[in-house]
Order: structure tokens, then C-alpha cells, then sequence
């Protein structure tokens, strides 16, 4: 065990030791949607009868910046030593592939959380929370930044080159997080778009950490849980069959 | 007693490329091993399949009697690698890089080896410096201290010295042939030939992914190396015909290459019948090198 905790030790150092890019900076993009978007949007869409649409707003965007960090942080720690070649140090040593897994996943998570929790610090001012179940809220951070922190596992042992892991992010994590009800209640969608938002496992995660703050949700909460638990298997059962096979680590 | 390494009937191929050939060696514990060859002789290739890091087509490697593919972790344990790149994680101190690499094996309270170690490799100075800030030569340092951290039984350099300066050289040989006193194997690859023949005990000779030479660096200095003598001739002299053959023109000298030294008085009397005036003279040692380029020279069956 002692591998496996320096090396989840060494990954949050990592991001800890510059944390004003890898906390500081999604924050304050966060905090300027919210303050563009609100601005903008306020008067104009209410979502849910009792809920303002800044408070509306307020987790959705909480959890994207979880999702984004969380793969952020995983992805870019792997390509980065694989493109400077410091992954033989990890590589070397006798750390199983299921200790690497969760050393890199945890550390994603850790790093989501705390830029969560920073935003929601900072949102606090706004008097938005109303934390109907604050035990969703920790679980779909949990799991979803579990989710993301996995996928950035295996966004950074696929790509080889920055340019294909920008690709990952841009054309695959971007739209899943954005068009999974950040912004808008998925009910407000045409049928199709809505139909094609159920298909998206990021709404769910987005939804169900919503319901912990007003009690309300587009779909049941333990729906959610089913969805993004299931997500999270299938893609911890896929990396670790792309660790076991030493796929673009062990040649 | 268990060989520190034994590798059998290795294969690998990159592609069109054929990287290992079927290589066999066993390096006995306590050896000082050299593996040498040219560029793309598959040296780098073995060592890591050693180290798990590429998987054999074919054969099985073993360290310290641990299978490399089925009993990856206990193999891992054995063996400190030193690679031939000058990697760092931009992040960390120099203690740090190695607090951690001590963890990775397990090793938690290892601080009072991690300071001999930067001691005995000159580090002391720049121990709390991050590893970005450090010249080509102290990242080497580093890269050899990383190997060394968890006390490995079997310890590979994979060209350690290239392009470091002398003083590097003779403190990490001095600590090597130290860790090779206290038991340690050493496999050490290098293209200083000089280097193998003054550290290694037994050498084995790699081209195009084969073992073409494996012997003690004695022997393979007596099978392999020829004497040669260097001679300049005075002006307006000329080597003697039967000479010809023999020799070839060296930077202003002519260079004859014999076999045994039994030869030499020969060569000197057909010198001294041919009437040449000879201006310098001098007799060289067969080294590694000679037979290096003699064996690198010949076909492969």
C-alpha cells in the first residue's frame, strides 16, 4: 500500500503545488459564467417554479468544474510524463495496475472536489444552496468526479501527443458536460434533444447533485445513481483492462 | 546459487524491425556485467524487457529468479534501472523525486539512505533544488540516485555516462564499483568501451539483436584484439612490400597489427631488412575496442 499512497501523494502535490492555475483559474471561469449567464438569463428562464434561475444555475456549474478538474487532472498528469518520459518512474516500480488506477482516479477526485468546494464557498454570497439532501450532493461529486477522473486516465494513456488529448476534451468531454442541462432544465428541450440528453450519462450526474440542493430534478435521483454508478463500472472495468495489457505504457 | 539475471531465448520485433533475435545470457549475483554493441543492437530493448517495460514476443526473463511476466512485482522489486534518457518530473525537489521513488517500492522511512546517497553522489547542494533548475549532469545524478533508492539487488545503467563530464564519471564509478563490493550486480551498457574494460568482470557483445561474443573481458580481449604497432618513416623512406598487406595508414603513421607479441620481432626485422629509417615508434595494448570492431566487422551466420 505504501506505492500506491506516495503515489497518490505525488499526484495531489502535484496539482497542490500550483494550485493557482489548477484551482484558482476554474473557479474564476466558473464564477464568470455564473455572473454572464445570470446577468443575461435571469429574467428570462425559471426552471423550476421556486427556484430562481442564478440558484438554478449555481449547481450545474459546481459539478461541471468537479467533472472537468477531475479529468483534467488525471489526463493531463499522464500525458505530460509520458511525453517527458518521468512515467518509467512509475512504471518501474512494483505498483500493481489497480493501485496506479485508483492513485491517478483519487487524485482527479480530490482535485474536482476542491475546486467544488471553492466555487460553492464562493457562491455562498449569492444565498443560493437550499441542501434538501446535502448527501446527493456528496455523492454525485464523489462518483462523478470518480467518472471524469477515470475517463482522464484513459484519455491520457491513449494519447500520445497534447494535440489528440485537446481532441479528447474538446470534442468529447466538452460536449458531454455542456449539453448534459448545465444551463437549462432538459425539459425545456424539443423531443429529440431531450430523448439524446437521457442518452448522456453526464446529465444524470448533473441532475442527481441538483436534486441535493432543491429537492427537485428532472429525473429520480436513484436513477441517476443507477446511471452514473453503472458509467463508472464500465469505464473502471475498461481502464483496468487497458493497464492490465499494458496498452501504450508496456510496449 | 540463483543466476541475478537469466534470460532465455528472448525475442522481440518492432514492426519490419527485429530487435531481439533470440538472445540467452545468465549474469551470475555479484557480477559486474557489461552489455555492450552499436546503436540499434537491441541493448536498450533488453534492458527493458528486464524491466517489464516491453513485453517479449518470445522466451522468458527472470531477476533474482523472479519471472518478469508472471511474478512482475517481486521481479520489479529486485532490479534498479537506470535509464539511458534524462527524464525528470518538473514538479519536485531533488528529495523529493526521491522520497518518492523510495515510496513507489514500498520504502517509507528511507531517509537516512536517501542522504548517503546524495552524499556519495555529490547531490548535497542541490538536494532541495527542483530538478528543472539542475545541468545535464546533476539529472543524471538524480536518474542514478532514483536506481538506487530501494537497495536493489540487481542494478542496470543503461549508458549512465554519455555525454557527462569526467568528474561525474569517477565519483559514479567510484560508488558503483562500491555497491558491486557490497554484493550488488551491475549490468552497466556504455559505448565508452574504455569504461566496460576497466568495471567489467564479463562482457557480452550484442549485434542486430543477437549475442555474438559472451566471455570474460580477459578472454575476449585475448580471442579478439590484435597489437598493433604504430610507426611514422623518415622522410623519403617507403614500407617494405611484404609489409603492405599487413598495414594501413593511420593519421601520418603506418599501422601494422599482429596478433602476438612473439610477432613483433619479426615485423622489426622485415622493418630493419628493408633499410627504413624509422622516426617514432610505438606498441599498443590490445583493448576492448579492437575487439569490439572486430567482432561488429564479421558477418552474422
Amino acid at each position: 500500500m505504501t506505492g500506491f499512497r506516495t503515489l497518490l501523494y505525488k499526484e495531489v502535490l502535484r496539482f497542490w503545488k500550483v494550485s493557482f492555475q489548477t484551482i484558482a483559474a476554474p473557479v474564476l471561469t466558473a464564477l464568470l459564467y455564473l455572473l454572464i449567464f445570470s446577468h443575461v438569463l435571469e429574467a428570462h428562464v425559471r426552471v423550476y417554479d421556486n427556484v430562481s434561475y442564478i440558484a438554478f444555475l449555481v449547481p450545474g456549474l459546481i459539478i461541471m468544474s468537479v467533472l472537468q478538474n477531475a479529468f483534467a487532472n488525471a489526463s493531463s498528469s499522464l500525458i505530460q510524463s509520458k511525453v517527458t518520459g518521468s512515467i518509467v518512474f512509475i512504471l518501474l516500480p512494483p505498483i500493481s495496475y489497480g493501485e496506479f488506477w485508483l492513485a491517478y482516479v483519487l487524485a482527479a477526485v480530490f482535485r474536482g472536489m476542491a475546486v467544488g468546494a471553492a466555487l460553492l464557498l464562493a457562491t455562498l454570497a449569492w444565498d443560493i444552496p437550499l441542501w434538501a439532501g446535502p448527501e446527493w450532493v456528496l455523492v454525485f461529486a464523489l462518483l462523478g468526479g470518480a467518472v471524469f477522473g477515470t475517463l482522464g486516465v484513459i484519455a491520457g494513456i491513449w494519447a500520445d501527443k497534447y494535440d489528440q488529448l485537446a481532441a479528447f476534451q474538446n470534442f468529447l468531454i466538452l460536449p458531454l458536460t455542456f449539453l448534459s442541462g448545465v444551463f437549462y432544465s432538459i425539459h425545456s428541450l424539443p423531443p429529440f434533444w431531450r430523448m439524446l440528453s437521457h442518452w448522456n450519462p453526464v446529465f444524470y450526474m448533473i441532475d442527481g447533485f441538483r436534486y441535493g440542493f432543491f429537492g427537485v430534478s428532472d429525473v429520480s435521483p436513484w436513477l441517476s445513481l443507477a446511471v452514473a454508478g453503472a458509467t463508472f463500472v464500465v469505464l473502471a472495468v475498461l481502464t483496468l483492462v487497458m493497464l492490465r495489457s499494458g496498452y501504450k505504457l508496456r510496449s | 546459487m540463483t543466476p541475478a539475471l537469466r534470460i532465455c531465448s528472448v525475442t522481440k520485433r518492432f514492426g519490419t524491425t527485429q530487435a531481439l533475435a533470440g538472445i540467452d545470457l545468465d549474469v551470475a549475483q555479484g557480477e559486474f556485467f557489461g552489455l555492450l554493441g552499436p546503436n540499434g543492437a537491441g541493448k536498450t530493448t533488453l534492458i527493458s524487457a528486464l524491466a517489464g517495460l516491453v513485453r517479449p514476443d518470445g522466451g522468458t526473463l527472470e531477476v533474482m529468479g523472479h519471472d518478469v511476466q508472471r511474478d512482475s512485482l517481486a521481479a520489479r522489486h529486485s532490479l534498479g534501472v537506470v535509464p539511458q534518457e534524462l527524464v525528470f518530473d518538473p514538479f519536485f525537489t531533488v528529495r523529493e523525486t526521491l522520497r518518492f521513488q523510495s515510496g513507489y517500492f514500498g520504502l517509507r522511512r528511507n531517509n537516512a539512505w536517501i542522504d548517503e546517497i546524495i552524499d556519495a553522489l555529490d547531490l548535497r547542494d542541490k538536494a532541495d533544488a527542483n530538478m528543472r533548475t539542475l545541468s545535464g549532469g546533476m539529472k543524471r545524478r538524480v536518474l542514478v540516485a532514483q536506481a538506487l533508492v530501494h537497495r536493489p539487488p540487481v542494478i542496470v545503467l543503461d549508458e549512465p555516462t554519455a555525454g557527462v563530464d569526467v568528474e561525474l564519471r569517477q565519483t559514479l564509478w567510484h560508488f558503483v564499483r562500491r555497491l558491486n563490493a557490497d554484493g550488488h550486480t551491475i549490468v552497466l551498457t556504455t559505448h565508452y568501451l574504455e569504461e566496460a574494460e576497466s568495471l567489467c568482470g564479463r562482457v557480452a557483445m550484442l549485434k542486430a539483436g543477437r549475442v555474438v561474443a559472451l566471455d570474460t573481458t580477459a578472454n575476449l580481449l585475448r580471442r579478439f584484439s590484435l597489437h598493433r604497432l604504430r610507426l611514422r618513416l623518415a622522410a623519403g623512406a617507403a614500407l617494405p612490400p611484404a609489409l603492405r598487406a599487413q598495414a594501413h595508414e593511420e593519421s601520418g603513421f603506418w599501422v601494422l597489427s599482429y596478433v602476438d607479441h612473439g610477432e613483433l620481432e619479426c615485423l622489426l626485422a622485415a622493418l630493419r631488412e628493408g633499410g627504413c629509417a624509422i622516426d617514432e615508434l610505438e606498441v599498443g595494448q590490445a583493448d576492448l575496442e579492437d575487439a569490439f570492431l572486430t567482432l561488429m566487422r564479421q558477418e552474422l551466420p
